[in-house]
């Protein structure tokens, strides 16, 4: 029987009345009064010395307030990195300066070189074609392999582009080539993991407000993290201390990573709202935002298994180029790294394991974490080398994994990528899939579309990530500049009813749903008198905000725990409201009752006693009735599942089309199943995109080719099937009180090689054998690879 | 500067707008109406459809002044006369067919359209007309039962 409230509740969400009436708060919908515009003249050629930029005429321009250039950031601090990586060597990783506003160079299309700020909008717009940019050109450098063989230099000093050369474990690497040297099989596979541009629908703004009265910055931000932007930008580029800046990120139209990130215009419109003592607004054009928001994904990968005769798996080595771009964005370099090396083993019990990841600076846009960020890249390679595998020793594909999985009974599972899986059940959620695929009528699908003229096939893949991100005193270790714990503050209210302040954010994940269904099961209390605030760093405790599916594990956790000292405190003061000892007291569905008796008290009796303590042991207890949490994880959650998709391949065009999509996750326990459904479908749309359609692509020049919607293919309704989803193999999580893994970006790492898979597996039906075919799989490319 | 005029949502509005100034800019900036929402700028994305006249239009595809005159409808002028949802509004808060929100004035606008169109469409043809509706989120999943079920209402 569904449960109507509480854990487990398909709740309705409480946002949707907002967003659906056009009262929704967006960051481009809040208007200072007398704010300023300001535009930025952006880099048109990817590499290039700046020889002068002329800002005479532009700002004689009707409107112009001021135009600023790097020089008016001589004295303010770059964008910082997050991460650290040390190299197989010991040495720390390059670290290039990257300005606010271009210094000396730019560095890739978009690249910021002068910013007008104006009255308005198009005055700035206008005026910002009057600057006189003057541009030595140099070559630029694209390819990566041309990057380290000698390509032109993106940072001088660095003299290379090789931002850090990564082993892991290093410690394992003459084992591992050994045991491939020494396999009987060994299968290699070279593929690329495709530059993506996350496009969050909103684009992102930034409105910097600064009040002369009190020397308060306030920054308005469409960001996943207000506290991480706080920290970074008041410690590290703008020197403006916590107390004296706010930042506050309100309804934010997605994010997907993208708006993790510390960006340069949201320090550009603090700085100048502080220079002109008046608010400066920044909206971005969604051609700004293809040139300006991070992107994700770009490895190149060569990947080698090594299998015995049996088909057990022996060894996995990996070598990854990683595209950093440009500059280091924010949390860049952790992506190919530990949040890529240590996937490695997936669902297996592969006992080998080497990684290594070349990071490489070229003239493209910063690259950093896109829905997934690292784990979609070690699922792919690792899922697409097991296929060529079982296609090489005509094993079938799924019982080639079920013969490596790691069985339930050897949880806890410790990998020789340093994660201790906590639980799972991997047979559990391919049996689940096989059911809800509906796989055993396959042969009979492939017949009718072969019929048809087409070729169907079939991809089946698992996948594990690692959520929940992330134990502090570990990801220090690793090179985090930052603590990974969440935070929340409950108050309960004079009358009984519960805010919850919490660190983490909301973006379309539900928060303001899902987390009151917590604390209505905790408290006994409907769950419209549990209210979420989010976003804004003056009314929520330092948190670290939304990304890598942490919010219910981590936030919730805090939440939890925060709740549990509400009711430790409740009791006491229930206990002397009914003169009984405290261990008598007995908290059941919003009821303090005294056991053994028909004694009791009402949830809001107490709270309005803590309030106006009029009858209240004030010798021993503390009028008042708030907690604050902060919980830091003691692992990371292993979310886990099993994907298959099925397609059909047109031989005469190589148009691929998606004709069902399934999907068994473990996510451990679910608060909202059907929010959890909407993660999934649209994880998997965003999955199917980087298979068949999305591609960020430059040309030689480090022009971007997909610079728009005209370009670059986004997923839409009538590209997509609908999805089968599944979320009912549950094996808790054992190291967080709510038992919960995180499930927001399974549906992106699952994905991607169930579609290859499936168009391989057509090809061959077909027979055509084909190896690989770079993603996304285009007509073309496919058309190509039936015609090799 | 040009002077205009439109009934929007049903009230008479009036505004003084350069010659360059969308519709989208229009209604957001000098309106105060910001439930249109602008997601990109080669009107692609359809997070500013509106209704002018009874058609579904991408407000950031004309100026303000070609609306001179018009009967233009908004995402807040959706709800029904007593303030609540209407039956598709309703249909994607049932069916979860909205996450962040973004996409979500323009996507019920067209879903309004579609249904005047065609009161009774099949999933192809509901996943057709989305063509010029982008959504990140959601798959289109849920938006899809989401208009099914007006449909059905």
């Amino acid at each position: 029987m569904p449960k109507d409230f509480g854990i487990g509740a398909s709740s309705k969400r409480r946002e949707d009345a907002r967003f659906l009436t056009g009262n929704g708060r967006y960051t481009d919908d809040i208007n200072i009064h007398g704010q300023a515009y300001v535009h930025f003249l952006r880099s048109e050629v990817a590499h290039g010395n700046l020889k002068s930029v002329n800002v005479d005429a532009a700002a004689a321009s009707p409107g112009v307030i001021r135009v600023f250039t790097g020089a008016d950031f001589a004295e303010v601090g770059g964008l910082p990195c997050g991460w650290q990586v040390t190299d197989r060597h010991g040495e720390p990783m390059k670290e290039p300066p990257h300005p606010v506003l271009a210094q000396g160079k730019v560095r890739h299309v978009g690249d910021p070189i002068a910013a007008v700020v104006a009255e308005t909008a198009a005055e700035a717009r206008d005026a910002a074609e009057a600057i006189e940019v003057e541009i030595e050109e140099l070559p630029a450098v694209i390819d990566m392999q041309a990057a380290l063989d000698g390509g032109p230099l993106v940072h001088d000093d660095l003299e290379t582009n090789l931002c850090y050369d990564w082993g892991f474990v290093e410690e394992n690497k003459e084992q591992v080539d050994a045991a491939i040297s020494n396999a009987p099989h060994v299968t290699r596979l070279e593929l690329t993991n495709n530059r993506l541009i996350p496009n969050a629908m909103e684009p992102r703004v930034a409105v910097g407000d600064y009040n002369p009265s009190n020397d308060e910055s306030t920054l308005y931000t469409t960001s996943q993290n207000p506290h991480v932007i706080r920290l970074l930008m008041g410690a590290f580029v703008l020197s403006i201390p916590e107390h004296k800046l706010r930042v506050v990120a309100p309804d934010v139209g997605g994010g997907f990573g993208s708006k993790i990130f510390h960006y340069a215009e949201e320090a550009f419109c603090t700085f100048a709202s502080r220079q002109l003592k008046r608010a400066v607004k920044w909206t971005a054009s969604r051609s700004e935002s293809f040139m300006s928001d991070a992107h994700g994904r770009d490895h190149r990968t060569v990947i080698e298994l090594a299998l015995d005769n049996d088909g057990k798996f022996l060894a996995i080595r990996t070598s990854t180029l990683a595209n950093m771009g440009a500059y280091l964005s924010t949390f860049s370099t952790s992506v190919p790294t530990w949040l890529h090396g240590t996937l490695m083993a997936g669902n297996y019990t592969t006992p080998l394991v080497y990684v290594n990841v070349k990071a490489v600076f070229t003239n493209t846009v910063p690259v950093d974490a896109y829905r997934g960020a690292g784990r979609p890249e070690a699922t792919f390679q690792l899922e697409r080398v097991i296929d060529k595998a079982a296609r090489e020793l005509s094993l079938d594909p799924v019982e080639l994994r079920r013969r490596n999985f790691i069985k339930p009974e050897q949880f806890p599972y410790a990998t020789p990528v340093a994660l201790e899986y906590d639980t799972g059940n991997y047979h559990a959620t391919m049996d689940k899939l096989e059911e809800i695929a509906g796989l055993e009528g396959f042969a009979a699908r492939a017949e009718m579309s072969r019929a048809d003229g087409k070729l169907r096939g079939l991809g089946v893949n698992c996948y594990i990530e690692a959520c929940g991100i992330a134990p502090s005193n570990l990801v220090g270790q690793l090179g985090a500049r930052a603590g990974l714990y969440e935070s929340a503050t409950v108050r309960v209210n004079a009358t009984g009813s519960v805010t919850v302040m919490t660190g983490c954010h909301s973006h379309g994940q539900s928060h303001e749903t899902t987390f009151p269904q917590v604390v209505s099961e905790m408290l006994g209390i409907a769950e419209d008198q549990v209210h979420i605030q989010h976003g804004d760093t003056a009314s929520t405790p330092m948190g670290m905000g939304t990304y890598g599916s942490r919010s219910i594990a981590v936030g919730g956790s805090a939440m939890l725990r925060a709740t549990e000292k509400i009711i430790a405190k409740a009791r006491k003061i229930a206990a002397h409201l009914m003169e009984a000892s405290e261990e008598d007291i007995e908290f059941v569905d919003g009821v303090f009752k005294v056991a053994g008796t028909d004694k009791e008290t009402a949830w809001g009796d107490v709270c309005l006693a803590a309030y106006v303590p009029h009858n209240y042991p004030l010798s021993e207890l503390e009028p008042g009735l708030e907690e604050t949490a902060f919980y830091d994880p003691a692992n990371f959650t292993f979310p886990a599942g099993a994907y298959a998709c099925e397609v059909e391949v047109d031989p005469e065009t190589g148009k691929v089309d998606i004709c069902s999509f399934a999907a068994a996750d473990d996510f451990g326990n679910v608060i909202n199943p059907m929010i959890v459904d909407g993660q999934v479908h649209g994880g998997i749309a965003q999955g199917v995109g980087q298979a068949l359609l999305e591609n960020a692509a430059y040309d030689s020049d480090g022009q971007l080719l997909t610079g728009s919607y005209m370009d670059y293919a986004m997923p839409r309704a009538d590209d997509l099937p609908s999805f089968t989803v599944d979320h009912s193999c549950q094996t808790p999580c054992t190291h967080n009180p709510l038992g919960v893994k995180g499930c927001g970006e399974a549906g992106a790492i699952g994905s991607p090689p169930a579609v290859v898979n499936a168009v391989i597996d057509a090809l061959a039906r077909g027979g055509h054998q084909v190896d690989h075919i770079d993603m996304p799989l285009s007509p073309y490319r496919v058309w190509e690879a039936i015609n090799a | 500067m040009v002077e205009i005029n439109m009934t929007v949502n049903g009230q008479q509005r009036s505004g003084s707008v350069e010659g360059r100034t969308l519709l989208s800019d229009f209604l957001r900036d000098q309106l105060k109406l910001t439930g249109t929402h602008v997601g990109c700028d080669t009107s692609q994305c359809g997070a500013c459809v509106i209704h002018a006249d009874g058609v579904a239009v991408k407000a950031c595809a004309i100026f303000a002044w070609e609306a001179d005159g018009a009967e233009i409808t908004t995402i807040e002028g959706m709800a029904e006369a007593d303030g609540s949802m209407s039956p598709i509004q309703q249909a994607f808060q049932d069916y979860h067919g909205l996450q962040c929100g973004f996409c979500t004035p323009g996507m019920v606008m067209s879903a309004a359209a579609l249904l005047k169109e065609n009161p009774d469409p099949t999933e192809a043809e509901i996943r057709d007309y989305l063509e010029g509706n982008i959504c990140r989120c959601t798959g289109y999943h849920n938006i899809v039962k989401a208009i099914q079920a007006a449909a059905a209402a």
